[in-house]
């Protein structure tokens, strides 16, 4: 059985800040981590390995992004993954969710061929869209299913539990499907080993091009993408609140009462 | 049977051998002019076995009102459901829609992505409007990008502003990087312009004292088969009542509470403010909350009139997922605690000792006033 978890590196999100004078990002001192999502996604995968021995899984990472992303997929092969893709040309950059979802099709077709799941992240920390593993499962014209946190696989099926706005909802549905992964499984994860670290560099990680797809160059990066950012720019401050000194209760609990009158909440 | 066909994609669903495709055309650009109104997906939820629109259709609603004053189009609203759901959608006349599309069909009484896409893109293919609307919700996150992918169509999910520039086009703006830059954007090449937009980032807007306004009955196509997952069970947790993302007072517990037994106190402030309580992820992780009530990243996104933090330090994850609430509380008794630096009034202190006296004036100011 091919499972495939596609990979977002994202960078560390609270210390991305714009440049106020040219309104572009500050990128630099800012470290880049595998997105906890993805890697949700990944404990998933290994998970369903161990569970299901029989079955033989293989577990294929697969990223889209510039050429350091290399270390989150080296990352996702020391903690189990057992082969990486990394796409990675900088006629890919700019991409949208559209040209990403593309171009992940892409790459999965023509590198992987056949395979039975896919799992994302439920969502990435930096742009937070959740957009992509959707148009990537229509592209690939599998049925997609959001917010799970637990899968049973039974032959060609699976059992997805996914959370719902009450609760959550046991789905199933046929192979080959999307699932994107909102929380780990519960088994407290490990930190991988130094052996894990030595066998990781000896498992293959490909870096493939553009022209390895074999795109349309109008299909990919800035040019494929359907929205444009026109702007960005620091979000308005708000103004600094009030803060008081607590050890007198009686007197912070008056100023508090206050402050909700005034708001007329009180 | 080709004369019936939609192109809304379906027959590709059920298709298991790939030998279907259907090659979508850009559209030239001196036909994006051809697209014309605002539809806005209304998104029902079942409250307590009735069946309601959710508040960002309203919100939605009352933005599009807004757009309007530029555009000039019609506003509509796509209702898709089981059959029997007319009843329900008089209310929308009050809030500005024009006319409601009225999808009825039994394989659309549990949402589903396939369903839903099928019978939507048919409508928008059939309709050809110039902007789409979906609450950034948990099925209209999921549903969106899916209609984007089959249409090709630009999609900015997740947008917490929305207004039209000089070109008549829609500019989409939105938060990233957990909120600390924010981007506009624009489709400027693909019609309808698509987005999600968060919840309780917009108000409703009653337009209208009349119900007036047109319902279009939209035969629906679906089959079966076209539908590929299948809902074995449904299980509500105990907290399902309470819907945090609506509450407009949220009472929210992290660490600072100590103990589960101590949460009583914060129901307790609640009670008294009419607010629902909600909790920081450490305490669902401590089993002392429920996971439905989680605010954060991981959890849900709120934006109430006012938000109060009880012993929550405010990590990144949490503040994105509450900063955009028009008040802010915070009584924590670590000065450096980060929610102090997006609260309007915060309190460095024992919230043991400064909510019981808190809850003394309530109680005192209410029997004065009687």
């Amino acid at each position: 059985m091919k499972i495939i978890v596609t990979i977002k590196q994202v960078p560390e999100a609270n210390k991305v800040a714009v440049n106020p004078e040219t309104g572009t990002l500050i990128r630099e001192g800012v470290e880049s981590i595998l997105n906890p999502f993805c890697e949700y996604a990944l404990d998933m995968a290994v998970k369903l390995k161990i569970q299901n021995p029989d079955l033989n899984v293989e577990i294929i990472v697969i990223s889209m992004g510039p050429p350091q992303a290399k270390y989150a997929l080296i990352r996702c092969l020391e903690l189990g993954a057992d082969k990486a893709y990394l796409l990675s040309d900088r006629a890919f950059s700019g991409s949208d969710v559209w040209a990403t979802a593309l171009t992940l099709k892409e790459g999965i077709l023509k590198k992987i061929g056949n395979f039975d799941l896919i799992l994302a992240g439920k969502q990435a920390i930096d742009g937070d869209t959740a957009q992509v593993p959707a148009e990537l499962a229509e592209n690939l014209g599998i049925p997609h299913i959001y917010y799970g946190f637990d899968i049973k696989i039974d032959k060609k099926k699976i059992n997805v539990k996914k959370e719902t706005e009450k609760g959550y909802k046991v789905i199933e549905v046929r192979l080959p499907a999307l699932v994107t992964i909102s929380k780990g499984p519960s088994t407290i994860r490990r930190l991988p080993s130094m052996k894990d670290m030595i066998e990781a560099r000896k498992k293959p990680l490909e870096i493939i091009n553009a022209k390895s797809l074999n795109m349309d160059e109008n299909k990919i990066g800035l040019n494929g993408s359907f929205t444009q950012v026109v702007k960005i720019f620091s979000p308005p401050t708000k103004k600094a609140g009030e803060i008081i000194d607590g050890n007198d209760s009686i007197n912070a609990a008056e100023k508090l009462f206050m402050f909700l009158k005034e708001k007329l909440i009180v | 049977m080709l004369d019936n066909c939609t192109l809304c994609g379906s027959c590709i669903n059920v298709c298991r051998y790939n030998a279907l495709s259907i090659e979508r055309a850009m559209i030239p650009l001196e036909d994006l002019k051809k697209f014309e109104g605002i539809i806005i997906w209304g998104e029902l939820e079942n409250k307590s076995g009735q069946l309601q629109f959710k508040k960002v259709v309203y919100e939605l609603l009352g933005k599009a009102l807004e757009l309007n004053k530029e555009l000039n189009e019609q506003i509509s609203v796509a209702v898709l459901g089981p059959p029997g759901i007319s009843a329900l959608i008089d209310e929308l006349f009050y809030y500005g829609t024009d006319i409601v599309y009225l999808c009825e069909h039994e394989l659309l009484e549990d949402f589903s992505n396939d369903g839903y896409t099928t019978v939507f893109t048919s409508l928008i293919i059939d309709k050809k409007p110039s902007i789409v609307l979906y609450g950034a919700t948990i099925k209209g996150r999921e549903l969106a990008p899916r209609i984007a992918a089959r249409l090709n169509l630009g999609l900015t999910a997740d947008c917490t502003g929305l207004s039209i520039n000089k070109q008549k086009q829609l500019v989409q703006t939105r938060p990233a990087f957990g909120g600390n830059i924010m981007a506009s954007i624009l489709s400027p090449y693909t019609r309808p312009q698509m987005a999600t937009v968060r919840p309780n980032t917009f108000s409703k807007v009653k337009s209208k004292q009349s119900k007036k306004g047109i319902i279009e009955k939209i035969s629906v196509k679906l089959e079966k088969q076209s539908i590929r997952t299948k809902i074995i069970e449904e299980i509500s947790s105990k907290t399902e009542s309470i819907n945090i993302e609506d509450a407009d007072i949220l009472i929210s517990v992290g660490r600072g509470i100590g103990s589960k037994e101590n949460i009583k106190l914060v129901h307790e402030l609640a009670q008294e403010l009419k607010g629902t309580v909600s909790s920081s992820r450490a305490l669902v992780e401590l089993g002392w909350t429920k996971h439905p009530i989680q605010v954060g990243q991981s959890g849900k996104t709120i934006s109430p009139k006012l938000y109060i933090a009880l012993g929550i330090s405010g990590a990144i994850q949490h503040l994105v997922g509450m900063q955009t609430s028009d008040i802010i509380i915070a009584i924590n008794s670590d000065p450096e605690a980060p929610i102090f630096k997006v609260a309007d009034f915060g309190i460095i202190g024992d919230l043991f000792e400064i909510i019981p006296q808190f809850l003394k004036l309530c109680r005192k100011n209410k029997e004065s006033s009687l």
